[in-house]
């Protein structure tokens, strides 16, 4: 641990209930956060066979609004608006830099009366403000409501059984979609999004009703609380990509696996010529899920060489899955070896394991047996 | 998950190891401190029988979801035993951290022992 003295940590409005549950709190992006409960392993078993449900309070949420609001996000975000479809639904999305570089992924939801509503990384809460704002066109406002809103993941194959039971009926509602509700007293807004690969929703809850509503879903012997710990192994399983680790402003987006967030038909945006020349050429190196074959844990900064020895690229992100029992990664590689079932070494502290380029996800992806 | 517990019988090293010795054969773990701070234990890679082990030196490394952690010998000697009850389960010594022993070694010197801590000190060096 360093000696520094930690500045101020700001306190989610569910600190009080993390503390009261024991839970192990950790600093994350400036916020005092629980990185797990019971334990990892056990919270991340929990949302793969019934439901978990996570604060993240720490995440940030603008609403941009102005007649100029759609066209500026048009060119400020990679994907298109117009594929939002109804008032409701929401995307997937990139903030995008002129060489196709990412500064944050995000969800764009659509509002009433041409508004939007973003949600966005944590760690890039002030930088994507600053950015937004200078990006925009005059007459486009882009207010920052995040200290506004508490906000709880539900996920889970029982999650929207959870909800349906406590709340309301998503039960059919599809993928990427958000409901005005009232939970608690207070209009909330609960979407069908997630970060762990499993079904569930996402509600943002004024602060004034997080405990009610934590406490009101907590008391269904279905859930359990998760931390943090538990989110990175999901959505690394699930081979989400974490901006700051897999994605920065340096990697682009089509080398980053994520040319689908693209609306291509767009005809101005940031970043769409660079993106385009590295679509056209073919990247030079890949963002690719990696599933270790021995004992070892991959962890970012490793290096990936191939079998024969030469250095091709670098662990990104990686953990042990709690699902495989063995040591998965995202990994930049040089493209010729990105394929998947490519055989790769992966340098662990000093030690080569063994590992193969895997299909998305893992979790869904189980090896053939061993031959013996 | 094992309440804190820090057995009066055992010594302690400062790096959250506990040691156990009987005769000129000592037993080596890790505290509840420290499998708690580690988290759920994944891996346990431990040394060769055989290998010669330094106190206040790794010998040999507990993996957990999110991190590596070394293992601090307390004491010198030669490897005569290693767990693999551990090796097959690591989560045990999150399950009972002084049960699930990780190795026994022949100690080279038994007065090594006077320089470890004794439970009363080694919680009140944890806080």
């Amino acid at each position: 641990m360093t000696s520094s003295a930690p500045a101020m940590l700001r306190r989610s409005p569910l600190d009080d209930i993390h503390d009261a549950a024991g839970a192990r709190m950790v600093p994350f992006a400036g916020w005092r956060m629980p990185v797990q409960y019971g334990g990892v392993l056990a919270e991340h078993h929990a949302v793969r066979t019934s439901a978990g449900i996570f604060d993240v309070s720490h995440m940030g949420q603008f609403v941009v609004r102005g007649e100029s609001a759609h066209a500026s996000l048009q060119r400020v975000l990679g994907n298109s608006l117009d594929r939002l479809a109804d008032v409701g639904h929401a995307q997937y999305t990139l903030l995008l830099n002129d060489a196709g570089g990412i500064e944050d992924d995000l969800i764009a939801y659509r509002r009433e009366h041409g508004e939007y509503l973003l949600v966005v990384n944590a760690s890039r809460r002030e930088h994507d403000l600053a950015w937004l704002r200078r990006e925009v066109d005059a007459g486009c406002i882009v207010e920052d409501v995040s200290d506004s809103w508490a906000m709880l993941a539900l996920q889970g194959p029982a999650a929207l059984g959870v909800l349906a039971d406590a709340y309301v009926d998503l039960l059919d509602t599809p993928a990427f979609r958000s409901v005005d509700v009232v939970l608690e007293g207070e209009r909330c807004i609960v979407a069908t999004t997630g970060y762990t690969g499993e079904q569930g929703c996402e509600m943002l809850v004024p602060t004034a009703a997080a405990a009610a509503v934590w406490t009101r879903i907590t008391s269904d012997p279905r859930v359990t609380p998760c931390g943090l710990a538990a989110r990175d192994t999901l959505r690394l399983e699930a081979c989400f990509p974490l901006h700051g680790n897999d994605i920065t402003p340096e990697t682009d987006a089509v080398s980053a696996g994520l040319g689908w967030t693209i609306g291509w038909d767009t005809p101005q945006f940031t970043g769409a010529e660079a993106l385009r020349a590295v679509r056209d050429a073919g990247p030079a190196r890949r963002l690719v899920p990696l599933r270790a074959e021995g004992r070892g844990i991959p962890r970012a900064g490793c290096a990936v060489h191939v079998p024969s020895g030469e250095v091709i690229g670098t662990v990104s992100s990686g953990t042990m899955s709690p699902t495989l029992g063995v040591g998965i990664a995202l990994a930049w590689i040089e493209a010729e070896h990105a394929s998947v079932d490519s055989g790769v070494t992966i340098d662990v502290r000093g030690r080569r394991v063994q590992a193969i380029v895997s299909r998305r996800p893992f979790h869904r992806d189980p090896p053939p047996p061993p031959a013996r | 998950m094992a309440d804190a517990t820090y057995p009066a019988e055992l010594r302690y090293h400062r790096e959250h190891d506990w040691a156990s010795v009987d005769g000129d054969i000592a037993t080596f773990g890790i505290t509840w401190w420290a499998q708690d701070a580690l988290g759920d234990v994944v891996f346990f890679d431990p040394p060769d029988v055989g290998a010669a082990i330094r106190a206040d030196e790794s010998y040999g490394e507990l993996e957990s979801v999110k991190a590596v952690s070394d293992l601090i010998a307390p004491l010198d000697g030669e490897v005569v035993e290693v767990n693999q009850a551990v090796v097959d389960s690591p989560e045990l010594v999150n399950d009972d951290p002084y049960g699930a022993w990780l190795v026994r070694v022949r100690m080279s010197d038994a007065t090594q022992v006077d320089g470890l801590l004794d439970a009363e000190a080694y919680q009140a060096l944890i806080g």
